[in-house]
């Protein structure tokens, strides 16, 4: 029997269906599949470092996207979870996958496949926060401009979303947690880093990087807020269940309540 | 423009509109292919939830409180002593292409209180959206309150330019509305209604011919009841929702607890308490008659004219009709395991697919999510267990009610409690 190895990949998607894609290719018995930034040597499997390459992705994406479109993006979904050993758990669901002719990713008896699917939606649920939950705020060079902190690495699955939405004004997300962002110029969206000196939560105190107006609006969305609760059926529970405390921040109408 | 006034107007405006509560902006299909400012294809998005719970996705607000009307059930009647505003067309459009640059709201829903006469008030609202259309190249959401007593012409134009119509109908009976809105004829109410679904029927069946035809309301349209203001059944409530639904093509009947904003005998008096429990058990029955596969009879008829207020209706409906059960989960049809108490349309979804690949049994129909502590009196799977003493029905609701908590439970509980 061959000794199991622990691969390590660069962190990214394409990087992880690589190594699946070698892990295939070379039947290589997986001990375990690592990030380059978080890997741990195991006491006793040898390591081996995964280039990524392109075109070994895509076959790997196309295979599983010829069995099933719900897979992949269970797939997708679930990797951008990046819950602790996320990666075994969709090798193997992509090893069963192409094990048999059957449509495996329904059977939801499957505590691997189960899984899948619940941290799938998980994340395809803060992606809908997201959508709904980014606040703009107007820059004195003309950019909507928004922080946002998500559980998930959602920033790739959102963009489709606000480039045919606003395809008519230039924004800029801006994930503070994983310090990147995405920048719209009006004609498309490329992936960015900043060098952020302040987080711009929509904190009561103003900030001169935006225009004036902006914080008119943002008084005025407030009004409007706190006009169209309906006090008598007051139920703060409710509330907190669809707006966590911990996205409260980042949106305007609920800055006074920080 | 000067903030601070708009601000005022804001308030009020808002503040008038809240009783309407529809807040979808979903089912659209406006695209954004003209490089303008927003997209209405996909799914709707809530963007914000006020403190009673309830979901944020358009900006809602009246064009006008003042009005002509007296209807004894609306906080803006001409007779209730109350500061009045209008916002100017230029105003609303504004606003509404500012809110949704920020991502606040999904779009615009532009209701209004009757000044001159029907058809000037609706003109102005069909103004509203076509500016927004045309001027702001807007594809976002907008829903036009069809006004009642508004011409054909003008809501043939309203349907061009919004994304959903509605007119409330306010009371289920007609016999209601002659006791609270005496100047309101329930003609006025359907004659707009009417016209919306023929025009939607029409489009659908150009649209087959030309595929340019322009969208007529592409959302539908809704209509909202209030509950709980003149002493109407649930039955009553449910098969005139069932009325709109088939005769007039609705989209969503929504179901509104009356908050008294009025001393006036003919009501309930202000700060009586607004009966939520009610309005969720006859959405609930709203969501079993379009989804579940349930007709009206089978949970309101002249035996059981009101919903039970402790238990759910679906539960209410299994627990009167014991013979049915219990349900084999791993043959049953879809539309029995619909039926049982417990198991929601996704895990129906999952377990037809699941049981596919191997027999069910309680620890699959846990995992995927099945509430078991009402599931198991009704069901049956790969187990030598299952419920096999002869309960009565009085029986199971009981021990279901001990072995849950409920939201509400404290509003119908004898018991007291021993903290607070």
């Amino acid at each position: 029997m061959k000794n199991s190895k622990v691969l390590i990949y660069d962190g990214s998607f394409n990087g992880f269906l690589t190594t699946v894609f070698k892990a295939f290719d070379e039947q290589v018995q997986i001990a375990d599949i690592q990030k380059n930034s978080a890997a741990q040597r195991g006491l006793f499997s040898e390591t081996e470092t995964v280039f990524t390459q392109m075109d070994k992705a895509k076959r790997v994406w196309n295979g599983v996207q010829k069995k099933s479109n719900s897979a992949i993006k269970n797939v997708y979904f679930a990797f951008l979870s990046e819950t602790k050993g996320i990666e075994l758990l969709l090798y193997r669901y992509i090893r069963n996958m192409f094990s048999t002719t059957d449509m495996l990713h329904l059977n939801f008896t499957d505590d691997t496949i189960l899984k899948i699917s619940q941290l799938a939606k998980s994340v395809g649920r803060e992606k809908h926060r997201m959508e709904a939950f980014v606040r703009f705020q107007l820059t004195q060079d003309d950019v909507y401009f928004a922080n946002i902190e998500p559980d998930f690495d959602v920033l790739p699955l959102i963009s489709k979303h606000f480039r045919s939405r606003y395809a008519d004004q230039q924004w800029l997300i801006y994930d503070v947690k994983r310090k990147y962002g995405l920048f719209y110029d009006l004609n498309s969206v490329e992936i960015i880093s900043l060098d952020l000196k302040e987080i711009h939560t929509n904190s009561i105190r103003k900030s001169d990087a935006f225009t004036g107006d902006e914080y008119n609006y943002q008084d005025l969305w407030n009004n409007y807020f706190k006009s169209t609760n309906i006090k008598s059926r007051i139920n703060m529970k409710l509330h907190t269940q669809h707006v966590p405390k911990r996205y409260w921040k980042y949106m305007s109408e609920k800055k006074e309540a920080v | 423009m000067s903030f601070e006034r708009i601000k005022e107007k804001l308030n009020i405006l808002a503040d008038a509109a809240k009783y309407d509560v529809s807040c979808s902006s979903s089912g659209s299909k406006r695209t954004n292919t003209n490089k303008g400012l927003g997209d209405s294809s996909g799914m709707g998005i809530c963007h914000s939830y006020t403190e009673d719970g309830r979901c944020v996705s358009l900006l809602k607000i009246l064009l006008t409180n003042h009005c002509i009307f007296d209807c004894a059930y609306c906080v803006t009647r001409k007779s209730n002593d109350i500061k009045r505003a209008a916002f100017k067309i230029q105003e609303v459009v504004d606003l509404t292409i500012n809110f949704y640059r920020r991502n606040y709201i999904e779009g615009l829903f532009l209701s209004s209180g009757i000044f001159k006469n029907p058809d000037f008030t609706m003109e102005r609202l069909v103004a509203v959206a076509k500016k927004l259309r045309t001027e702001g190249n807007f594809n976002g959401y907008i829903h036009l309150k069809s006004i009642p007593g508004a011409s054909d012409e003008l809501m043939r134009e309203a349907g061009l330019w919004a994304d959903r119509l509605s007119v409330n109908i306010e009371v289920p009976t007609i016999s209601g509305l002659k006791l609270l809105a005496p100047d309101k004829k329930h003609e006025d109410f359907t004659k707009p209604m009417l016209k919306v679904k023929n025009e939607i029927i029409q489009y659908k069946e150009e649209k087959k011919v030309l595929k340019s035809t322009p969208k007529y309301a592409p959302a539908g349209q809704s209509t909202q009841m209030i509950i709980g203001a003149t002493g109407e059944s649930d039955k009553d409530i449910m098969y005139s929702a069932n009325h709109y639904y088939k005769n007039y093509n609705m989209k969503r009947v929504y179901y509104s607890g009356y908050v008294p904003v009025a001393e006036d005998s003919r009501l309930p008096a202000i700060g009586s308490q607004v009966p939520m429990l009610r309005e969720n058990r006859l959405y609930q029955t709203d969501w079993l008659l379009r989804f579940y596969g349930f007709s009206i009879s089978e949970i309101l008829n002249d035996k059981h004219p009101n919903l039970d207020i402790d238990v759910d209706p679906k539960l209410s409906w299994a627990l009167r009709n014991l013979n049915n059960f219990p349900v084999d989960i791993n043959t049953a049809d879809k539309r029995m395991l619909a039926r049982v108490p417990g198991l929601g349309m996704y895990s129906v979804s999952k377990i037809l697919k699941a049981r596919k690949f191997r027999k069910l049994n309680w620890e699959h129909l846990k995992k995927i999510g099945v509430a078991l502590n009402r599931a198991k009196y009704f069901i049956i799977c790969d187990s030598h267990q299952w419920e096999k003493r002869d309960l009565q029905a009085y029986q199971i609701k009981g021990m279901i009610l001990q072995n849950s908590q409920g939201k509400f439970r404290k509003n119908y509980s004898s018991q007291l409690s021993l903290f607070n």
